[in-house]
């Protein structure tokens, strides 16, 4: 009893160090990327090819006096940084890396994570509101709104998929896809031909739920200044920003998961667990890559694009999925 | 019906080709200068602050007129003289002359707007700029620059 | 999406958009009643870097007031110094080599070019795309390069002098400028291709921030603002100055009045220019760049002398009025951007925040000009 114990808080400290090194390190890659891609070196000095950057940055943050306004709801303001980084932590739980590396295996994880998912949206409320600053109320507003519409088609988008393959266990989603490539779920099939169509709305729904470009209303810098984490410095700051690079992590993974067929090997070249880090990287690279080359959406382009465009669609695939299936 | 599915569709295809440009710019080689550790050569009409220009014997082209302070629209150039006696030799005799010598030299650079002014109405030629530009410091004393003690320095 | 907007009183905050905004590119305040994304009514407070340009035009001698010029405007000076030496020439009566008139059209434009591009990209940073400013001031550098080995300085450049240039061009430059047309023609391909037919961009200013042609006259908007208002006005065209009549080239005008008209028009005449500086090498006649006989202090006869030209931002006028002496009685500056930033109150009531931002953007403010 003890050693299963043991295992679980091993497996839960060692996602945590998963969650904060990658947050660390996917700031020097955006950084380096969005370098690369303006034409310019990014961070190149701390360290070979800048690599000691993220710890100096943490170094620097961690130093700083965290600062709490005057007239703010102190507690409010305290807990929302928390609130932003440990639900990211706690979906990679049941984050399924390969067939055997997975801290907590649970046959609801999709469930789960959607419903850790949806708590980053309150740490964005409280932060907003908790600082005392008009930019923040209006970013949190924002925000808020903007997770709500944009989850709608991206349950129902997973709907689809759970009912195609009957479970909600995400180790068993990726059995489903093994095989080579023609068995994942983003191939479109005889029973559901509208696979691509979900992808890019599930795609497009995890910008949008990690608040990154083009849809990062809630921090849009040349607007809001800085959105809900104006008022925030040293690591409540640092917080945010971890917490945003966490979520960015669970979102491709997520749809390695769902579409992509996790640690699935299309030529089994090496382990499962590498395969599906490569594909979570090059979808993070792919989120980098739209970040610096879009403008930012306004608030109502946002929500038309979701209630208007992405909701009936996804609704129209599933049931016509439904349908299919029902035939098939 | 049509028109919604068209620009969904010519939506997409605008954000392609503008990903399409960012992923080939990703490739191409970086254009900026890593400013510390290279820097680039200064063109050769870039107008630093000024310095004074020496005669062949080292003392200063200047002959102390004051056109340059009179010149300059911020009044940042401050310049002193004293009378010195000597004498030269005109048709065989030695004759006594006066002439001004420059003592001190100020430039006060925290003020300069660098327009050039004071080396363009300078008749003698005795100013020029300087191709200096990393000039840097925290404390204010550090831009009232003494033209006449860098010259020595710069020929000692 | 923008329209009037019915609201209950007392429900309305006040949101402080200044001094120290990063959508408002300098120290410019907007004091913005707010309800919810919605501006009620907006008030721009002005003033925060007067630096008393006009005044400092009386107290000093006119050679003396050339470098202030190109305070005004750092990003495209060469267009004041030039309005400033236009003004004084006509007033003192002293005559341009052909020369040297068309070196300050070529550079000019070569100016208004960089003033364009760095508007591109600041605009398209309001809209929150970041590279297309880092590719518009690569374009740029190359420029000021240019420039800074002609003028000497890369930004307040005080090249032009009454009756002439402060330096001749030299045949390096001649080359450079000739490569930059088709580096520069290509350059704005790629920013048709990567932001002007990027949907979000449209969207973004399709139809919004609209100011009507009877706006733009109420306030006395020139430029790039009313031209995207479908008023045909370009002081190069309707009142000729330099060696303007010479050139062949278009005024690009819209009639749509909203953001993407002012950004085509912009976007447009980056490419006019082009051509200008195009036929000005061409033609570029043989000579000096001074005057032999200038007068050795300048002091215009008693009068009163106005000039205006047409700079990156719209018509800048310049009005000196002499006694006579070597300082000027009166010294008054019209500043484009003053009169295009007063609109924006107007404008921008009933509109969301993000929009009346974009609508900023598309102004093309530049703080130090409004301020002097």
């Amino acid at each position: 009893m003890s050693l299963t114990i043991l295992n679980a808080v091993i497996a839960v400290v060692i996602a945590i160090a998963f969650a904060a090194l990658n947050a660390a390190y996917l700031v020097w890659a955006e950084r380096r990327g969005a370098g690369r891609i303006q034409r310019r070196p990014g961070p190149n000095v701390n360290g070979p090819l800048g690599l000691l950057q993220p710890p100096a940055d943490g170094l620097k943050l961690m130093t700083k006096q965290l600062i709490i306004p005057g007239g703010a709801d102190k507690a409010l303001f305290m807990v929302a940084p928390v609130l932003a980084m440990a639900p990211a932590i706690m979906s990679f739980v049941t984050i399924p890396f390969s067939e055997n590396i997975v801290a907590r295996s649970m046959n609801i994880g999709v469930l789960m994570i959607f419903a850790f998912a949806s708590l980053g949206a309150m740490s964005i409320l409280l932060a907003g509101w908790g600082s005392r600053n008009k930019y923040g109320v209006m970013a949190a507003v924002r925000a808020v709104s903007q997770n709500i519409s944009y989850e709608i088609p991206m349950l129902i988008t997973v709907i689809t998929i759970v009912m195609m393959t009957g479970t909600m266990d995400l180790k068993e989603l990726v059995a489903g896809q093994s095989g080579g490539i023609w068995n994942w779920n983003l191939v479109p099939s005889l029973s559901s031909p509208l696979m691509p169509v979900a992808f890019l709305i599930f795609f497009i729904c995890t910008l949008a739920e990690t608040n990154r470009a083009p849809f990062d209303l809630g921090e849009a810098e040349s607007e809001l200044v800085a959105g809900f984490h104006t008022e925030y410095g040293s690591m409540g700051f640092g917080l945010f920003f971890m917490g945003e690079y966490a979520n960015i992590v669970i979102g491709a993974s997520l749809i390695t998961i769902l579409f992509l067929g996790g640690w699935g090997c299309p030529l089994g070249l090496f382990p499962g667990v590498w395969w599906f880090l490569l594909k979570i990287y090059l979808l993070i690279f792919s989120f980098i890559w739209i970040r610096w080359t879009f403008p930012r959406t306004t608030i109502y382009g946002l929500l038309n694009l979701s209630w208007k465009i992405l909701i009936p669609i996804s609704l129209f695939n599933l049931l016509f999925t439904a349908g299919l299936l029902k035939v098939f | 019906m049509g028109a919604y599915f068209s620009e969904i569709f010519r939506g997409l295809q605008s954000l392609a080709i503008g990903l399409g440009i960012t992923f080939k710019e990703f490739f191409k080689p970086v254009v900026t200068v890593p400013y510390p550790y290279e820097t680039i050569k200064m063109s050769e009409r870039f107008r630093g602050h000024i310095e004074l220009i020496e005669n062949e014997d080292g003392t200063p082209k200047c002959v102390a007129c004051g056109m340059c302070q009179r010149a300059c629209p911020s009044g940042c150039i401050s310049l002193a003289s004293k009378s010195v006696k000597y004498e030269v030799e005109v048709k065989g005799e030695m004759k006594t002359k006066k002439k001004k010598v420059l003592t001190t030299y100020d430039l006060n650079f925290t003020t300069c707007s660098l327009c050039g002014q004071c080396v363009e109405s300078c008749n003698f030629d005795a100013i020029t700029f300087s191709k200096e530009y990393n000039l840097a410091s925290d404390r204010k004393e550090d831009f009232h620059f003494d033209l006449l003690n860098r010259l020595e320095e710069r020929n000692s | 999406m923008s329209g009037p907007i019915h609201i209950q009183p007392g429900e309305t905050f006040i949101l402080n958009v200044g001094p120290q905004h990063p959508a408002t590119h300098g120290v410019l305040r907007v004091k913005m009643e707010m309800d919810g994304e919605y501006i009620v009514k907006a008030e721009t407070v002005l003033g925060y870097i007067h630096r008393m340009h006009e005044l400092m035009g009386e107290n000093r001698t006119y050679p003396q007031v050339l470098p202030n010029l190109s305070r005004l405007d750092y990003l495209g000076a060469l267009g004041y110094t030039h309005g400033h030496v236009l003004a004084v020439e006509r007033a003192s009566g002293i005559e341009v080599p052909e020369r040297a008139e068309y070196i300050r059209v070529i550079t000019v434009e070569l100016n208004r070019v960089a003033s364009h591009l760095f508007w591109f990209g600041a605009f398209v940073m309001d809209l929150g795309g970041f590279t297309p400013l880092m590719y518009a001031i690569e374009d740029r550098e190359y420029i000021l390069d240019m420039l800074e080995a002609v003028t000497g300085s890369r930004l307040t450049y005080c090249y032009y002098r009454f009756g002439g240039l402060y330096n001749d061009i030299d045949d390096e430059f001649i080359d450079r400028a000739r490569a930059f047309i088709p580096r520069m023609r290509k350059s704005l391909k790629k920013y048709d291709a990567l932001v002007t037919g990027n949907i979000i961009f449209r969207k973004r200013l399709e139809g919004i921030g609209p100011i009507s042609a009877e706006m733009c006259r109420k306030y006395g908007a020139t430029g790039p603002v009313a031209r995207g208002s479908g008023i045909n006005f370009d002081v190069r065209k309707n009142e000729p100055y330099s060696v303007y009549p010479e050139f062949d080239f278009d005024v690009p005008v819209y009639d749509e009045c909203d953001s993407l008209a002012r950004y085509y028009v912009r976007m447009e005449e980056m490419e006019q220019s082009l051509r200008i500086i195009e036929q000005g090498l061409d033609k570029l006649p043989e000579g000096p760049i001074m005057p032999k006989k200038k007068p050795k202090l300048i002091k215009p006869p008693v009068g009163d002398y106005y000039q205006a030209v047409e700079t990156a931002r719209g018509s800048f006028g310049i009005r000196i009025v002499s006694d006579g002496t070597k300082n000027a009685y009166r010294f008054k500056l019209r500043s484009p951007t003053y009169s295009n930033m007063s609109l924006f109150d107007e404008a921008c009531e009933g509109m969301m925040i993000m929009d009346a931002l974009a609508l900023m953007g598309s102004l093309d403010l530049v703080i130090p000009e409004i301020d002097r």
